[in-house]
């Protein structure tokens, strides 16, 4: 998927900075324990399996039992990291995750793996392009995409020190390093403004966001000045930040692997009509399924590149007209 | 009031004690109802030996006074439409004023309608949403094994709860992982809400399910309290998950009610509160002119 960043350097995958960070975090506190529904190799959470035996059960292939199971392990004081495949996790414990989390607001970080379509030729049965609306329906718990290994090093100690219900998408593939040194202050209520601009704002998440300074730097080149926000967290949503983009740009494109109902862009939109209403234009998979393939093709075909990104911005501006008060 | 129980007993409770508490019991799960207007009579009085027995029996260590104790034993309710029996016991166990029973199901009460973690002291897991109490209990059984701590967890399930694919997933991990401290009880009442169990979705035979996945199982009558207390010694006694399969009749306790599934879930009106209650309180005398008449021939 490099061409798709060019110029950026490619780092580990998020699922890869997740687990190491959540041994580390195993070494640091004895009240983590682990839960995973038979992928513990491929969710990364197999690294602390082997380290603290103890403290990690692989619950076998009963992803609601795994949540319901949770429920009971923080009642009972434990911080309990639950992981497996985004799409599985997140479908198939639901009900529980509303439940014996959401509704209880219990102390549960769930790790929905293989997010968004990237992870390629396995297919749509294994692909999650419903989590964000899924989990951000859900009172109380955090929601967040991170887009890099360093930003996933810090969302996940965020995770474990934060009270309460957090998800965290991680991604299969490796991902461009938007973040090139370690985050010391990150939080789930913050955006962060990578690029400033006065023209549009693009505000991306996950993989999407190293496609958003690609976008901004092209469009730069055509005179057009653009801000990048990062959004990792959608809920809850840093609405400053939304505010000052529909205030002080006047537009606002939105773009996230996943649907483009229900995830960031239906977030910030919301935010905006609440706050700054300006024309948006979303990028996302459009209300349909994707396919099996190289996850850079599929980025092509199902409109996930910087070119989409353009694209969108070109008509945001277009709607918005070029006399802007 | 009963008295609370900081430590479980190890000696065999009093029957005719706890045969008074569940008649209270009934008694106040009726009355809830009435003044609730809504609720789900026939599996809240089903239960009622069960959770007596737990609660009164010596088979829970709690202190109702300090309801989030550490050392706590666990009872969850995953059949949540039967809350109004765990309600009426933790009343009765001090847990909750007694006129709070009253507020069932209205606004702002921490009464819900099924019980949910957080709002009534004594809960342990919101339910309602059929077949999660066994995986939640196995969380909080297998969290204690890890600490080495010797917390009971019981979890009484339904018949028709036993449709639900996650309660076979508990099962199945439950058999496997062997926590030392777990107990799930069914109230096996034949209903369900479309109807006969048997009819819908047989769940027979249930203990052989149980025990295909490494459970010990025992059935008893579940309203013998009796047999519901030997079957708990017997179940705390092992170490490995035990399943006790109490045979019960729904709605029981009141005449009308008893196998009518009418009663499945719809609350008495006041006339009907009334008949139930005089049957009740009939019960209640019969019980005490015997228990009476008992303690004569003890003294002789």
């Amino acid at each position: 998927m490099k061409d798709l960043y060019p110029g950026f350097t490619i780092g580990k995958a998020t699922r890869d900075a997740f687990g190491e960070t959540l041994k580390q975090l195993g070494a640091e506190h004895e009240n983590i324990v682990v839960l995973d529904a038979d992928l513990a190799k491929s969710t990364k959470t197999a690294d602390f399996g082997e380290a603290y035996p103890d403290r990690f059960k692989n619950v076998g292939i009963q992803e609601a039992n795994m949540v319901g199971m949770a429920g009971g392990f923080a009642s009972s004081g434990k911080v309990t990291f639950i992981a497996s495949f985004a799409s599985f996790v997140v479908g198939k414990g639901f009900d529980q995750l509303k439940m014996a989390v959401a509704y209880p607001k219990l102390n549960v970080k769930v790790a929905g793996s293989h997010g968004g379509i990237s992870l390629g030729e396995d297919g749509v049965s294994q692909m999650s392009t419903e989590d964000f609306a899924l989990m951000c329906s859900l009172p109380g718990f955090v929601v967040c995409c991170p887009c890099d290994e360093n930003q996933m090093r810090a969302a996940t100690r965020a995770a474990y020190d934060h009270d309460g219900p957090v998800y965290l998408r991680l991604g299969r593939q490796k991902a461009p390093i938007v973040y090139d040194a370690p985050i010391k202050d990150f939080a789930f209520s913050k955006a962060t403004r990578l690029r400033e601009g006065t023209d549009v704002t693009i505000i991306a998440n996950g993989m999407m966001t190293a496609a958003a300074l690609v976008a901004c730097d092209r469009l730069a080149g055509e005179g057009i000045s653009v801000r990048v926000v990062d959004m990792p967290t959608m809920k809850p949503l840093d609405d400053d930040e939304v505010q000052a983009a529909g205030e002080e740009t006047g537009a606002i494109v939105c773009a996230e692997e996943h649907f483009i109902h229900g995830g960031l862009g239906a977030r910030v939109a919301q935010a905006a009509a609440r706050l700054a209403p300006v024309p948006m234009q979303f990028v996302g998979v459009d209300d349909v399924y994707a396919e099996s393939g190289d996850p850079e093709a599929l980025f092509r075909k199902y409109g996930l590149t910087s070119d989409d990104i353009i694209n969108a911005t070109r008509r945001v501006l277009e709607k918005r007209g070029a006399g802007r008060a | 009031m009963a008295e609370a129980t900081l430590q479980r007993t190890e000696s065999t409770p009093d029957i005719d004690r706890l045969r008074d508490i569940a008649t209270r019991l009934r008694v106040d799960i009726i009355e809830m109802l009435a003044e609730s207007q809504s609720g789900h009579p026939g599996g809240s009085l089903s239960a009622v030996e069960i959770v007596t027995a737990l609660y009164f029996g010596g088979f829970l260590r709690y202190d109702a006074k300090r309801p989030e104790w550490e050392d706590r034993d666990r009872f969850i309710l995953s059949k949540g439409h039967g809350v109004p029996v765990q309600y009426a016991a933790l009343a009765e166990a001090g847990f909750i004023p007694h006129d709070e029973l009253m507020t069932l199901r209205k606004i702002n009460s921490r009464l819900q309608g099924h019980p949910v973690l957080g709002t009534c002291p004594g809960i342990e897991a919101s339910t309602g949403s059929l077949g999660q109490g066994l995986s939640i209990g196995l969380g909080m059984a297998l969290a204690a094994n890890m600490d080495g701590k010797d917390t009971r967890v019981i979890v009484l399930m339904g018949d028709g709860e036993c449709q639900e694919g996650q309660v076979w997933e508990a099962a199945m991990a439950a058999g496997f992982h062997r926590p030392d401290n777990f107990i799930a009880i069914v109230d096996y009442n034949k209903y369900q809400l479309d109807g006969p169990t048997a009819e819908i979705l047989d769940v027979s035979p249930l203990g052989g399910k149980f025990t295909a996945m490494d459970w010990q199982v025992r059935e008893i009558d579940g309203h013998d309290l009796k047999q519901v207390v030997s079957a708990l010694q017997w179940a705390v006694e092992q170490t490995a998950p035990a399943c006790i399969i109490a045979n019960t009749v729904k709605g029981k306790g009141v005449s009308f009610m008893e196998n009518n599934n009418k009663w499945h879930g719809v609350a008495p009106s006041e006339e009907e509160a009334a008949r139930a209650l005089t049957e009740l309180r009939a019960t209640a005398r019969e019980s005490a002119q015997t228990d009476g008449a008992a303690q004569k021939e003890a003294g002789r």
